[in-house]
């Protein structure tokens, strides 16, 4: 099976109905996605399919083929897409693990609006758990990427 | 400068790396405080026993005795040792240390994370590491001179004498055949130039970019992955098992019996899963099946309305309650809680010829050690614990007995191969080591003016420590003090003459541990709503009527008044809003929180909270804001939805659908002020936790006139 992976052609041999998640962390050795509840219910899995954010934990690796998948790894080439620069000055982070799934859901919701209220926040950003509880911190950091995007 | 002479331990040595460069290091402390049966480990070979190195290249890399789950080490321990050292910020490299008894607790005698206590029992010790390597790179930089030492200043770095300057990294390999003074003088506080300075998270650019390493990330090459078939119910034991499917999945690797379950093994956690599905396990049962969660609060409540060990006492409460003016009575109930880190549990194992490596997000490293040195046969000093990031931990990676990990290290041993078990999330909920149920009971009694008189106090439920080897140490004359701290040494005793608080710790076959904040998670729900209760009976202002009480305690007194004069208590709302406040003390810190609530559709909308806490001297003033912020969120998440329930000794709760927790919609705007304090350092990750359940049950009250005795609130509809 081919996917194409952060802008590069990755052979798998999966089966078709294995959790896109999986082949991403344990074929792929994308480690940046995370495994939190395996049902779509804490967003830890969050990755870009052509772009929008997608639960990988429950998305055959069969749908993502012919699709460009976009990690946590692929954000940006060195760590400074404004969501993320956002999160490093505001020091959102705790434990951390959270933090891939949260950054992509951000990245997707101010590619698709940039200049989002906090009503569009709670509708993109609540599926996304955090038990170390950065939610205010988030808030704060996607309105920051968004006027450092504007 | 302050002169501080290093007691209880000493300066080892100092010695140069292979790598070259100043290492500093400690003894071991001398007292192991804990009485474990296993003889004391001996010095590991593996073991650098440093804190700090000051490499050539000027990078200075601080090890850490203490595991970072989220709250901040990573660089307020740092923060020490760069604060004596006068090191280059931004050479600073952190990593954690691997478990060895130079790395033992300075108050626990192990080497642990837990009670809040990384920043303040370090706060010497590390201090002192930067101080000492700090002395060696000056005097190397004197020789060098042709100066003496008091010639010499340090910036940023560097040595600087006069005109002439030398870089630490170009000293270092001088200083390390340098023989270590016996005592460092540490800078005196108003010479700080980082303590207390607002200093951003030096683990950000790892954790934005998915390079962070958690347990659950570790790889190499011929790690298998496995998932654990345990009991359906508490105590379960295998019959008998048919792998005949299991094996039939294609990637299944092997399937093995271990004292937990069955365990399947397979190239990718996908297989093992899938494997574990198809595995048939006949199990027997015992006494867990029977586990009711009705029955478990009747019986915890009935026990709460006996009297049991005492806790406290003074006076002759029970004479005093007859004689009072007025008497309230009120039973408090709350559930069983897990953890639920967003890393679920998971252990990598690896047994070769002569050592045994683990990988492990944990809080225990020593316990860890000496119970997979117990099951491989190996010494401790064998057995490698390797710490990535702790996904986090809120106690759930301290446990007694090192559940995750023991169970990896059977996996690894039954089936000769190297393997990471990984719990999913269903396993993690069913998984037991629970945050205890809780009944109590309190009778008091007022006096003419309102005060209490009179206060009788029983609760009920699990002891945590029962059973650990903690227990001979806190487990005193029947009373576990995590069962009543935040009760029975409450302040508010210190103002009433008469009073008993008496304890009840049944069994279940329902493991327990501690969540964040511990006794606290209950007692301050019951403590700081029960006084709110009296101060509505006896017609009196809530704040009013906590300065009456706490006039001899000028800290709870100190942040009571800051969160009030911030909330703007007393000040009109508008209509359909209420603010309800707590204070509460926790290991060696106060904080008081003001919530502000309105309801919405029956629900309970928390929209504004602020927060004052008082941790002593502030290390790091952002992490004690992010702090109290997450202490709020975990906090509110069993305020407003958590709780584990039990039918036919089975959790009916499965997953975050279920088992609910606080999401991003629900967060109030948290505001933290953090009060001026010269008193050492307090603790900080869990003292946000406790506040905030009374502080949400008294608002929900002044707004609805609901008396809410039981966690989650659930408020009738009005």
């Amino acid at each position: 099976m081919k996917l194409s992976v952060n802008g590069a052609q990755r052979d798998v041999d999966a089966p078709a109905d294995m959790p896109l998640l999986w082949v991403l962390r344990d074929l792929l050795g994308l480690t940046g996605t995370k495994f939190g509840c395996g049902v779509a219910q804490c967003g830890a899995c969050t990755i870009h399919l052509d772009g929008a954010p997608l639960r990988s934990c429950v998305t055959p690796v069969s749908a993502a083929v012919g699709k460009e998948i976009t990690t946590i790894e692929g954000l940006s080439p060195d760590g400074t897409h404004p969501v993320q620069r956002a999160w490093a000055e505001l020091d959102v982070v705790q434990c951390g693990y959270c933090q891939s799934g949260q950054i992509m859901a951000a990245a997707a919701l101010l590619a698709a609006k940039p200049d989002p209220t906090d009503a569009d926040i709670d509708a993109a950003m609540s599926g996304n758990i955090c038990r170390c509880g950065t939610y205010q911190r988030i808030r704060a950091a996607v309105h920051r990427a968004a006027g450092a995007t504007a | 400068m302050s002169s501080m002479t290093p007691t209880r331990r000493e300066f080892l040595k100092t010695s140069a790396l292979v790598t070259g460069g100043l290492v500093i290091a400690f003894a071991a402390p001398g007292a192991r405080r804990f009485g474990w049966a296993e003889p004391a480990p001996s010095r590991a070979p593996f073991a650098p026993n440093a804190f700090l190195r000051v490499g050539t290249d000027d990078t200075v890399t601080v090890l850490l005795a203490h595991s970072e789950m989220g709250q901040g080490i990573w660089t307020a321990l740092p923060m020490l040792i760069a604060e004596e050292l006068d090191a280059d910020w931004s050479r600073i490299k952190v990593d954690h240390a691997p478990a060895a008894p130079v790395y033992a607790h300075t108050v626990f005698g192990i080497q642990m994370t837990g009670g809040s206590t990384s920043t303040w029992s370090e706060f010497d010790r590390y201090r002192q590491a930067g101080a000492l390597a700090r002395a060696l790179l000056v005097q190397a930089a004197a020789q060098r001179f042709g100066v003496t030492p008091g010639d010499c200043r340090t910036e940023n770095g560097v040595v600087i004498a006069g005109t002439r300057r030398a870089r630490y990294g170009e000293l270092a390999d001088a200083a390390a055949k340098l023989s270590a003074p016996k005592t460092v003088p540490l800078k005196d506080p108003t010479d700080w130039k980082l303590i207390g300075k607002r200093t951003r998270r030096l683990d950000t650019p790892e954790k934005i970019t998915g390079r962070a390493t958690f347990g659950m990330d570790v790889r190499f090459d011929g790690l298998l992955t496995a998932v654990v078939a345990r009991g359906p119910v508490f105590g379960a034991k295998v019959k008998s098992f048919d792998a005949t499917g299991a094996k039939a999945v294609p990637g299944v690797r092997a399937v093995v019996q271990v004292p937990t379950g069955v365990a399947v093994l397979a190239d990718h956690f996908w297989a093992a899963k899938l494997g574990r599905d198809a595995l048939k396990v006949d199990w027997d049962l015992g006494p867990g099946a029977s586990l009711e969660s009705a029955e478990l609060r009747e019986r915890f409540s009935k026990l709460a309305r006996t009297r049991g060990a005492s806790a406290a006492r003074a006076g002759e409460s029970g004479a005093a309650l007859a004689k009072a003016s007025r008497t309230i009575e009120a039973e408090y109930f709350v559930p069983y809680l897990a953890h639920a880190t967003m890393e679920p549990p998971n252990c990598t194992v690896r047994i070769d010829k002569d050592k045994c490596e683990v990988w492990a997000g944990t809080q225990f490293q020593t316990l860890d050690q000496q119970l997979a040195a117990k099951i491989t046969g190996f010494k401790p000093e064998q057995i490698q614990v390797h710490t990535p990031f702790l996904g986090g931990g809120f106690g759930r990676r301290a446990n007694p007995t090192s559940d995750f990990v023991t169970e990896a290290v059977h996996v690894a041993k039954a089936s000769g191969k190297p393997v990471k078990v990984v719990w999913t999330r269903e396993d993690d909920l069913h998984g037991g080591y629970y945050r205890p149920a809780y009944a109590h009971r309190a009778r008091i009694g007022l006096g003419g003016d309102g005060l209490p008189v009179a206060w009788e106090h029983t609760i009920a439920g699990q002891s945590i420590l029962g059973g650990t080897p903690f227990e001979p140490m806190l487990v005193k004359n029947g009373i576990d003090a995590t069962s009543v701290e935040g009760v029975s040494d409450s302040p508010y005793f210190k103002e009433i003459p008469s009073y008993r608080v008496e304890l009840h710790s049944p069994r279940t076959e329902i493991t327990v541990l501690w969540w964040r904040s511990v006794g606290h998670s209950h007692n301050a729900f019951v403590m700081e709503s029960l006084i709110d209760e009296l101060a509505h009976a006896a017609r009196k202002d809530p704040v009013e009527y906590r300065r009456r009480l706490l006039q001899k305690h000028p800290r709870h007194l100190g942040v009571l008044d800051l969160a009030a004069e911030k909330s703007g208590w007393g000040r009109t709302l508008p209509s359909g809003r209420a603010r309800g406040v707590a204070v509460h003390e926790s290991f060696g810190s106060f904080a008081a929180q003001v919530a502000e609530v309105s309801m919405e559709g029956g629900r309970i909308r928390v929209h504004r909270v602020v927060c004052a806490i008082d941790c002593g001297i502030a290390v790091n003033p952002e992490a004690i804001a992010a702090q109290m912020e997450s202490g709020i969120a975990f906090g509110l998440g069993a305020v407003l939805h958590s709780a584990l329930h039990f039918k036919e000794g089975r959790v009916q709760e499965s997953n975050f659908h279920d088992y609910q927790v606080l999401r991003l919609n629900e967060m109030p705007a948290v505001e933290v002020h953090i009060a001026p304090s010269t008193q050492k350092p307090g603790g900080i990750g869990e003292v946000g936790v406790p506040p905030i359940a009374p502080a949400v049950a008294n608002a929900v009250f002044a707004l609805t006139g609901q008396r809410l005795r039981e966690l989650p609130l659930r408020p009738a509809k009005t």
